[in-house]
């Protein structure tokens, strides 16, 4: 491993151990690698600072913040005309020893008297006297062109006389032009599914994630990453979390970081299937629905999440992914309750992809950042599951008068064919589901298709999270207008908060 | 990532995941460090496709061989972080070198210089982000902000002689990505 990789390595760790304060609190070398002291350099004839003019002033990499230092030409720059040296770029050492000039021992700090203002003497162009202590700590200030003038006159002054801070500033100089602006970076979201694929081709992993939890796998982390990418300020963003309730729209105001609250409370009700630790605790934890939970968990603070909530959200789910992982096929089928209703796990977990996928659009829409659909694979489970719910959702509601009786009218059996309703999913991700009207135990029938209606897959799963209304719905529409009506509703149905 | 200061512990536990053949280890790995492999490798080859296929190639690597990393020798990150820069080097070479012979303008010497300069930018983005909070956020407002290092102290909430050590400090990190002449040795065998 170079010394490189591993120096920053080791100061992550000296941090971490509250070492940083004390191991670098005299500012003493902490790079072990650096050039000793022992080799100094020293100009004799056109060094950098023997005339305070000979030097470059910092550049570095044409960004211009060198300029700040000669602003008020107390020493050369590329249009000094008297800058004899501007072929340097630096304090470059010479072959020669350096001038053996004694250190300044008697700085004004030891004389007791009061030091004399910055901007006097500046003003009266004084000389700076420093110690070689104070001046070496001024030498990252000094390569970044970010002290006073007259600073760095007193700094370029000593670079001629010690060889050690020569070195060293010349280093540091360099350094500096290492430094650009990180240039944001998008990650290619489909990169992930790709890196996985291809590494499980060339190594077929002995403990595999289940096919029905990789939508969760992938929309999780799809969303950690436009987490990791949003500023501080931007966790307390306002969100407005819109479903359908009985046939009218409804909302909750929130935050993004109280959207990933929501998020880790439900998540919660398949970690507390699988018997992980359920993130509700005491009191909280005995509600059951998904909207009583994210109440309960909000209410638990006096204050409002932070952006500290990312971590027990993805810790969480990455715990649901490897735990479902061990289980394997046979957790499938295991019932997780939302309250008033139950999924088996494999549905489940489609749902929290759909529902993390729906939250990342509300956070993106918040922020202001792009977020796209799953992937074609994925969007099409997503609609399977809604088609697959409808038929239970209409006879819910016809139960409750919200859907036009059909059962009564007719009466079909389980296991057969029934009245249905054809719906079609255009693009990416779409395909045909025939959904059968009068019974959730009848089954969709082509030859007894009474209605027909035509949508984009991700209108399909707007309207599914009840993010648009069922009237306003760009759907095309054919057949029999109470059954289209019954299923728009009952899609729009399936959202919650 | 959400803790990127994560113990040597979760380090051990990912390489014995990932020994056991565990794939949502892979996700995990991927979900933590992507991000930092994508971007070394892009720094190095300066393209998109050709760092997605860095990405590719370091990640197969760690899944193929996960006793490649032995824990002792350091943090997975800095293992990662060296895979990667060698991997993005060697195919920064291949590609030059190809383009070389192919077009028979430059020389092996410029060839060797692009190589290290593009190998000395990816390391020193490494020790940028790697390095004590504190450090990076003087640097940045001293460097990016401008902010001279009284301004810097003001905007810190530190004085004026801590900051001036934490501006010296971070370039002295930084100044390290020089040292390294030949490609980082560690990071197993390609």
């Amino acid at each position: 491993m170079s010394d490189a990789w591993r120096d920053a390595e080791d100061y992550e760790g000296h941090e971490r151990h509250e070492r940083y304060a004390e191991g670098a609190g005299e500012g003493e070398e902490v790079v072990p690698a650096q050039g000793g002291p022992g080799i100094p350099g020293g100009p004799e004839d056109d060094g950098p600072a023997q005339d305070g003019s000979g030097n470059d002033q910092p550049v570095n990499d044409g960004s211009g913040n060198g300029g700040s230092v000669n602003d008020d030409g107390m020493h050369g720059g590329p249009d000094d005309p008297g800058g004899g040296g501007t072929a340097n770029s630096g304090p470059v050492s010479g072959d020669g020893e350096p001038p053996r000039i004694p250190m300044p021992r008697a700085s004004v700090e030891d004389t007791g008297r009061p030091l004399p203002e910055l901007d006097a003497a500046e003003s009266q162009a004084v000389p700076l006297v420093l110690e070689h202590r104070v001046l070496k700590a001024l030498l990252g200030a000094w390569a970044l062109a970010a002290c006073s003038a007259a600073e760095t006159a007193a700094v370029e002054e000593h670079l001629g006389e010690c060889g050690a801070c020569a070195d060293e500033a010349l280093r540091l100089r360099g350094a500096v032009g290492l430094l650009h602006p990180v240039e944001p970076l998008d990650l290619d979201p489909g990169l992930r599914t790709r890196v996985l694929t291809s590494s499980f081709d060339r190594r077929p992993p002995r403990i595999p994630v289940p096919e029905w939890a990789t939508p969760y796998d992938a929309e999780t982390a799809r969303l950690d990453a436009l987490l990791q990418d949003i500023g501080d300020a931007e966790w307390h963003a306002p969100v407005r979390l819109r479903w359908f309730e009985g046939d009218g729209p409804t909302s909750r105001r929130t935050t993004v970081a109280g959207v990933i609250a929501h998020l880790l409370t439900v998540d919660g009700l398949v970690a507390a299937a699988l018997g992980l630790d359920d993130p509700l605790t005491g009191e909280a934890a005995k509600a059951m629905t998904p909207a009583s939970r994210t109440e309960a968990y909000w209410n638990s603070s006096h204050f409002p999440p932070t952006r500290s909530i990312r971590s027990p959200w993805r810790d969480q789910s990455h715990n649901i992914v490897r735990t479902v992982s061990f289980t394997g096929g046979s957790t499938g089928k295991l019932a997780v309750s939302y309250g008033d209703f139950e999924l088996p796990l494999h549905d489940a977990m489609l749902d929290r992809a759909f529902e993390c996928w729906v939250h990342a659009g509300d956070i993106a829409e918040a922020v202001d950042y792009p977020y796209g659909p799953p992937s074609p694979r994925y969007l099409n489970r997503m609609i399977d599951l809604a088609a697959r719910m409808l038929p239970v959702v209409l006879a819910e509601r016809r139960r409750h008068g919200l859907a036009s009786p059909g059962g009564g009218r007719h009466l079909v059996g389980v296991g057969e064919p029934g009245r249905s309703l054809r719906l079609e999913i255009e693009g990416h991700g779409g395909g045909e589901w025939l959904i059968a009207l009068d019974s959730p135990g009848a089954v969709g029938s082509a030859e007894r298709e009474v209605a027909h209606i035509a949508l984009d897959g991700v209108e399909f799963c707007h309207l599914a999270a009840g993010h648009v209304s069922p009237e306003e719905a760009a759907a095309g529409q054919l057949g029999d207008r109470e059954a289209i009506r019954d299923v728009l509703f009952a899609t729009a149905s399936l959202s919650r908060m | 990532m959400a803790t990127k200061d994560a113990p040597p512990r979760w380090d051990r536990k990912m390489q014995q995941r990932l020994a056991r053949g565990e794939a949502a280890a892979l996700g995990e790995l991927y979900d933590r460090f992507a991000s930092l492999v994508h971007s070394l490798a892009h720094r190095v080859l300066g393209d998109e496709r050709a760092a997605d296929g860095i990405t590719r190639e370091v990640f197969a690597h760690v899944w193929e061989h996960p006793d490649a990393y032995d824990p002792k020798q350091g943090p997975l990150r800095s293992w990662v972080a060296a895979l990667t820069h060698r991997l993005a080097v060697q195919r920064l070479r291949a590609t030059e070198t190809v383009a070389l012979a192919h077009s028979g303008e430059g020389s092996t010497e410029e060839l060797e210089r692009k190589v290290r300069r593009a190998s000395v930018a990816a390391r020193a983005d490494y020790i940028v982000t790697s390095m004590p909070a504190p450090l990076r956020a003087a640097l940045e407002l001293a460097y990016f902000q401008r902010r001279d290092y009284r301004q810097t102290a003001v905007d810190l909430g530190v004085t004026e002689d801590e900051a001036r050590r934490r501006l010296r400090l971070g370039l002295q990190l930084l100044s390290t990505a020089h040292d390294s002449g030949a490609p980082p040795g560690a990071g197993g065998r390609a």
